[in-house]
């Protein structure tokens, strides 16, 4: 599979090879496409999941538990078996698609065009820093970001400090929380600034609560101390606006490290470059039912369309993102779409922006707040008047789970109207009954 | 040995002087207690080469400035650092201000500082339509530029070093001692002996002279704050905004820097400590302010901020001269615009020695010129193509942010980086929008391996800001935990 003399045209080109580039491989392979090429920085495959060596990885996919690099082996093997052209060490500078080309550097091809049929963008997302955040205080070294500690620990076998603050409660804080104990660190705490955690309940559970590392809500480090190296640093409950409370003591705790586990951000610069159109609340590009974004022959998918919290669905969306690279490189009919699809209550963003009813959908989307006992509903916004078109009930909805909403053709066909938008609404309690007599 | 002279203190100021004397024919020996040149109040300058009609003429800074400006576009091409005649404007921020303008453009004019316009509201807005419609007027100096603080004292000390000055880093003096006819620098690991000896200290200037029971001058602190926003900014005004100057500093700016990215900043806090830290409060204080001049910009665009001290004298002025101790001349309290009087303060500093007494005769052999690293990111595809055919390693992108090649973070190496924040001023690998998040570990391997040094041992700038520990049970049980 690894090439050091690509072709000078491929079928499709796929810009990554972490789980959203292999994905997208393997699903243009499947689709019919000969000849598919993927372009990795890295010196080995399986981008991120490489460093994420423990459980939960694949079990919607393979209905087993992997560990990231077993999930990645799982892909190469098949894409292995089918054949796909895998070139490491590489950079794409630049794209032009109107010439439907690419510019690649790396140490075996040295400087080489590759032309496409189309291209798939899978570079994935990167972490949040503290400049993001604007922590003040003072800038010695030990402020890492949660995934280059994880890098460091897992890949490397070295400690990024001995004693840790945790900010932010995103998933890889939280399994970085239980590593470093298991690595014999003290995990001090993890601090979140919402009210509610950031990572799946499930990792709330196993890195934390098992292992008694506190969770503090509604707090956040509000200053970093130490000259050469973090000395301590001072966390302060917040409010409802997530402003610091006037008066609170803040309290300065000693450590050496402060890890950030606050948010990621798809690496769209290359989007950008060849004039994808951006969300601006994904920040990743606007795609159409079959995740081709504003710039014809270019697809998205992984976390460099929106961020998402299990492989499995990052996996799952690339093989539908190959699967349709492959039928617009082969001149397949497209669909066409004509529903927009927006965001309406309580959704923060929708993918895909628009659909077609011409095939069954899949629409994934996150909630503003999490909703216990929520009912998700899609409704045709007509000019006159609103149609539910589907329902489902849903015991929970969390911000940090993204949701899916499977829309089949039938669903669709009762779609009369141009717009389509996603509510997730709070059903009525259930009244309680009175306790005690009288 | 004996060296001519020893300089103490690696910033702009101690560089400028010691790339000055290497072109001469005198032992010259540089000090600095930091791990690399211009990791202290250097690096946090605002990189502004000032015109020249902010500082009275009656003063040293009033009269070094002016020079050192008409020495920058020389020292640049020579030294291969970036250098950008970007021009300012002073605004007034109501028509109260405007009589300021002109006062200000009757003293530069009289320090023959070139091209002062005096632009009306119109004026201002055509050139600049971001700034506020409030604005009552402005005054545009366009020599007024640009260049990149720490990449300016890195050129500087590596032209110095190639004309044989010695560097000595990590090297804090502890102690100096008079002898018959030189004076001894004491450090932790090492007794050096030299016939002159310049204090260019910084904020430690004070201290460096009490060592010899100098006590003619005192250095107050003064912290400045600034904030780094995103490249998106880039374009939002094309010259560097002053406000009217206060008494204290010449105010809060809006800085198009080198690099293509918008600065915001200074304050002026004076403080006891040494204190670099950023506060909420000095935040607010300068997006509160720069929000006047430009309403556009927003914390919420930043992705850096840092803070530096200002050593400031209490004579308000630069202390540049011999003391009572023959040999042991000060060149003290360079606050603003120290950076643009730099080179002329090396060429006042060797008129100095001159004077005092040490011969300096012209080396024939001086050369004045460094190659710079080249920036991949900036060729062209097909200089691109052609330096990849040429150098296998630039096509190995290690920052991804700043398309910073493997090759240019080696050369960074060999040229004298030590640090992770040596290769960030140098080739900016980790400057950019993930903050080091991708390419810190391969940055450190690189060190790791060119310097021929554990991973552990690879700092961020020197001292105790160590990166990295050994996993637990690896550790020799005997070592004391840190």
């Amino acid at each position: 599979m690894i090439t050091r003399t690509p072709r000078s045209r491929y079928d499709v080109v796929v810009v990554g090879a972490g789980p959203a580039g292999l994905a997208a491989a393997l699903g243009a392979r499947e689709a019919g496409a000969e000849h598919v090429l993927m372009v990795d920085r890295e010196p080995e495959p399986g981008g991120i999941l490489q460093q994420c060596i423990h459980t939960g990885f694949g079990l919607h996919t393979f209905e087993d538990e992997l560990t990231g690099p077993e999930f990645a082996e799982r892909f190469i093997d098949r894409l292995t078996e089918r054949g796909a052209d895998l070139l490491l060490d590489s950079f794409i500078l630049d794209g032009a698609p109107r010439e439907g080309a690419v510019q690649v550097i790396g140490r075996d091809v040295g400087a080489a065009r590759v032309e496409y049929g189309s291209l798939v963008l899978a570079m994935g997302c990167r972490e949040r820093t503290r400049g993001a955040l604007r922590i003040p205080g003072a800038r010695p070294a030990g402020v890492y970001t949660a995934g280059l500690a994880q890098k460091m620990v897992n890949m490397m076998g070295v400690l990024p400090g001995r004693r840790v603050v945790i900010l932010g409660s995103g998933d890889i804080g939280l399994i970085m929380a239980r590593r470093l104990v298991l690595e014999g660190v003290e995990v001090l705490g993890v601090y979140e600034i919402l009210p509610y955690s950031s990572g799946l309940n499930r990792n709330i559970a196993q890195c934390l609560n098992d292992f008694d590392i506190p969770l503090h809500l509604s707090t956040t480090v509000t200053r970093v101390g130490g000259r050469d190296r973090v000395e301590w640093v001072e966390v302060c409950p917040v409010d409802e606006a997530l402003q610091p409370v006037a008066g609170a003591r803040r309290e300065r705790i000693p450590c050496d490290t402060l890890l950030l586990s606050v948010g990621l951000i798809p690496e769209n610069e290359l989007s950008q470059r060849i004039g994808a159109r951006l969300d601006l609340v994904t920040r990743g590009p606007v795609v159409d039912s079959t995740l081709m974004t504003s710039v014809d022959g270019v697809f998205a998918c992984g976390n460099v369309l929106h961020v998402h919290d299990l492989v499995d669905w990052v996996a799952e969306e690339a093989m539908r993102a190959g699967r349709f690279a492959a039928e617009h490189a082969l001149g397949r009919p497209r669909p066409r779409d004509s529903v927009r699809l927006v965001p309406g209550q309580n959704v923060r963003y929708t993918v895909p922006h628009t659909i077609s009813p011409d095939r069954d959908q899949v629409v994934m989307f996150r909630v503003a707040k999490p909703i216990e006992r929520a009912t998700v509903v899609a409704v045709a916004v007509g000019e006159e008047r609103e149609q539910p078109v589907v329902s489902k009930k849903i015991r929970y909805a969390f911000p940090a789970e993204m949701m899916r909403l499977e829309l089949s053709q039938a669903d669709l066909d009762r779609v009369d109207a141009e717009t389509l938008r996603i509510d997730v609404v709070e059903r009525p309690k259930k009244k309680k009954r009175k306790e005690g007599g009288s | 040995m004996l060296y001519d002279v020893a300089i103490i203190g690696g910033g702009i100021i101690g560089c400028a002087i010691a790339r000055e004397l290497s072109r001469y024919a005198v032992r010259v020996v540089l000090v600095d207690k930091e791990c690399e040149v211009g990791f202290g109040t250097s690096k946090s300058n605002s990189g502004i080469i000032h015109a020249g009609h902010h500082s009275p003429a009656e003063t040293l800074k009033g009269r070094l400035v002016v020079e050192g400006n008409r020495a920058f576009p020389k020292l640049a091409e020579e030294l291969g650092f970036g250098f950008e005649r970007v021009g300012e404007i002073v605004v007034a921020r109501d028509p109260g201000e405007l009589p300021a303008l002109e006062r200000l453009k009757t003293l530069g004019e009289s320090k023959g500082v070139p091209g002062l316009e005096l632009w009306d509201r119109d004026r201002l807005l055509r050139e600049e339509p971001n700034l506020s419609p409030r604005l009552a007027g402005g005054l545009y100096a366009p020599t007024a530029g640009v260049i990149n603080p720490y990449e300016c004292c890195f050129n500087l000390i590596r032209n110095a070093r190639m004309n044989g000055v010695e560097l000595l880093v990590e090297s804090p003096i502890v102690g100096i001692d008079r002898r018959d006819g030189f004076l001894s620098l004491k450090t932790p690991r090492q007794l050096l002996h030299a016939r002159y000896v310049i204090n260019a200290a910084g904020v430690g200037a004070a201290k460096v002279a009490a060592m010899l029971g100098l006590h003619d001058f005192t250095i107050q602190l003064r912290k400045g704050e600034e904030y780094m926003l995103d490249k998106r900014m880039k374009g939002v005004v094309r010259h560097i905004i002053f406000p009217v100057p206060s008494a204290k500093s010449k105010g809060t700016l809006v800085i198009p820097t080198f690099d293509g990215t918008i600065m915001v900043g200074p304050t002026a806090e004076d403080v006891d400590d040494y204190d670099i830290s950023t506060s909420d409060a000095g935040a607010k204080a300068v997006f509160d302010f720069v929000r006047t001049l430009v309403p556009s910009l927003h914390a919420r665009d930043t992705i850096a901020e840092f803070a530096g001290l200002r050593a400031v004298s209490n004579t308000n002025d630069f202390i540049i001269g011999p003391t009572a101790v023959p040999g042991f001349i000060n060149v003290a309290g360079i606050q603003s615009p120290g950076l643009t009087a730099a080179p002329a303060i090396g060429r006042y500093v060797c008129d100095i020695l001159r004077d005092e007494g040490l011969s300096l005769v012209e080396r024939d052999d001086f050369e004045p010129r460094v190659e710079p690293i080249p920036r991949f990111s900036a060729l062209s595809m097909d200089d691109k193509r052609a330096r990849i055919a040429a150098d296998p390693a630039s096509a190995h992108i290690v920052c991804r942010c700043e398309e910073v090649t493997e090759s240019e973070v080696v050369a960074a190496i060999d040229q004298g980086a030590r640090t992770l924040d040596g290769l960030k001023f140098r080739v900016r690998a980790g400057m950019g929008r993930c903050q080091g998040g991708f390419c810190t570990w391969r940055c450190m391997q690189l060190l790791s391996e060119r310097l021929g040094l554990p991973i552990e041992a690879i700092t961020k700038r020197g001292g105790d800001s160590w990166l990295v520990i050994p996993r637990l049970e690896d550790e020799p049980t005997e070592e004391a935990p840190r």
